[in-house]
């Protein structure tokens, strides 16, 4: 409970069981009263129990759908669950579960709010063609949704009821779909959407998902995709 | 000059059922994404099918129509390959959800059988629980 409204955490994770413990234990702390939901998504470790053992209910799937399965099963939880509000977390600890509350206060007004990096807080940066890449995404983006959004590939998202009930019927497992298409979805059909600074930690273990050689690619798909989300109705 | 604007559009219908379709959502990013790329060789060359004279010329044949009719083959030839590997996957996953569900099943009707048992004989639930 969080004034007064079920909270649901929703967090996909692969192969994460090094963090995952920590990461549930620390939004416990912080957040007495929301439920957390681990969706483990086939992982090859003990992601599963380590989750379970530390409070987390843990919906595992029996092989690797993608971030985007990932969060479609756990929205349709929030809503079937009959959940107020759903906060997606990483399981890797990059998200400080203090900012949550910041998050979930803008969800009177808003329908779907991010935390954003670079937005001022926090230190993180990137460079090259990831760089580009993701200030492409943020002008189409914002300018569809009508807001400022500086960081739309965020994995740290909060929505209310209003976009549960879309997420749950809608949530694509494409590539970049889980958040660029979800975006260009969600601000097509009128969804309000806001984003609320946040500082990035460093992932407490395991390795980062990208290498400098994959970010021309990068830009390439994220053009991509955009395109395609644009174009599709 | 006939021939050009048989293949040319052609070309274009295939483009815009591609687009259509992936509007749609009917098809995956990965697939739309493959025959699109396809399309962008296609076209320039049904347009202008002397383009590839010069490389078959180079590699010893005859004529750039025949390459491309080579390297058309070629390429259903792989994506057939990849289907029949994507089928594969699939087969492999609807066999690992039958079991998911044949596991559950069994647990659901153990615990079922288990609930009767107690409803019937509250007092010998733990021998049932253990070797029923
Ligand atoms: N369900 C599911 N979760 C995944 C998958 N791949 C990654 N994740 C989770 O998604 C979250 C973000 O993944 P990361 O690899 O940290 O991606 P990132 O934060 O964009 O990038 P870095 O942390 O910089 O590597 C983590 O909680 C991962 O466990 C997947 O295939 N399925
Ligand atoms: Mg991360």
């Amino acid at each position: 409970m969080v004034n007064g409204k079920r909270l649901l955490i929703i967090i996909p994770a692969l192969n994460e069981a090094a963090s995952i413990g920590d990461v549930v234990g620390e939004i416990r702390g912080e957040l007495p009263g929301v439920d957390v939901l681990v969706v483990d998504d086939g992982s090859t470790d003990h992601t599963a129990a380590v989750a379970a053992a530390a409070g987390a209910r843990v919906a595992r799937l029996p092989y690797n759908l993608g971030v985007g399965g990932a969060m479609r099963l756990g929205y349709r939880y929030a809503h079937d669950h009959d959940y107020d509000l759903a906060v997606q977390v990483d399981a890797d600890g990059q998200h400080d579960p203090r900012y949550v509350p910041k998050l979930v206060d803008l969800l009177d007004d808003y329908d779907l709010v991010i935390g954003a990096r670079f937005a001022g807080e926090g230190e993180y940066t990137v460079r090259g063609p990831r760089r580009w890449a993701m200030g492409m995404l943020s002008v189409v983006l914002s300018g569809l949704a009508g807001a400022t959004l500086t960081d739309t590939t965020s994995g740290f998202r909060a929505a209310n009821r209003r976009m549960i009930d879309m997420f749950a019927r809608w949530y694509p497992v494409e590539y970049l779909g889980d958040t660029v298409e979800t975006l260009v979805h969600a601000a097509r059909r009128g969804y309000r959407i806001q984003q609320v600074p946040v500082a990035m930690r460093r992932r407490m273990a395991g390795t980062p998902s990208h290498s400098p050689a994959k970010a021309m690619i990068y830009l390439g798909r994220a053009l991509a995709v955009l395109t395609l989300a644009l174009i599709r109705r | 000059m006939k021939l050009t604007l048989v293949t040319g559009l052609t070309g274009l219908v295939l483009l815009a059922t591609i687009v259509e379709l992936l509007r749609r959502r009917q098809l995956r990013e990965k697939y739309g994404m493959l025959w699109l790329g396809l399309l962008f060789v296609v076209i320039p060359l049904s347009l202008f099918p002397r383009l590839l004279d010069g490389v078959a010329d180079l590699l010893g044949v005859a004529s750039g129509v025949s390459l491309v009719l080579f390297l058309g083959i070629v390429f259903l030839l792989l994506v057939c390959i990849h289907l029949s590997w994507e089928v594969s996957a699939l087969e492999e996953e609807t066999r690992t959800l039958a079991e998911e569900f044949a596991l559950l099943r069994a647990e659901v009707e153990a615990d079922r059988m288990e609930r009767a048992e107690w409803a019937r004989h509250p007092d010998r639930t733990e021998m049932v629980s253990r070797d029923g």
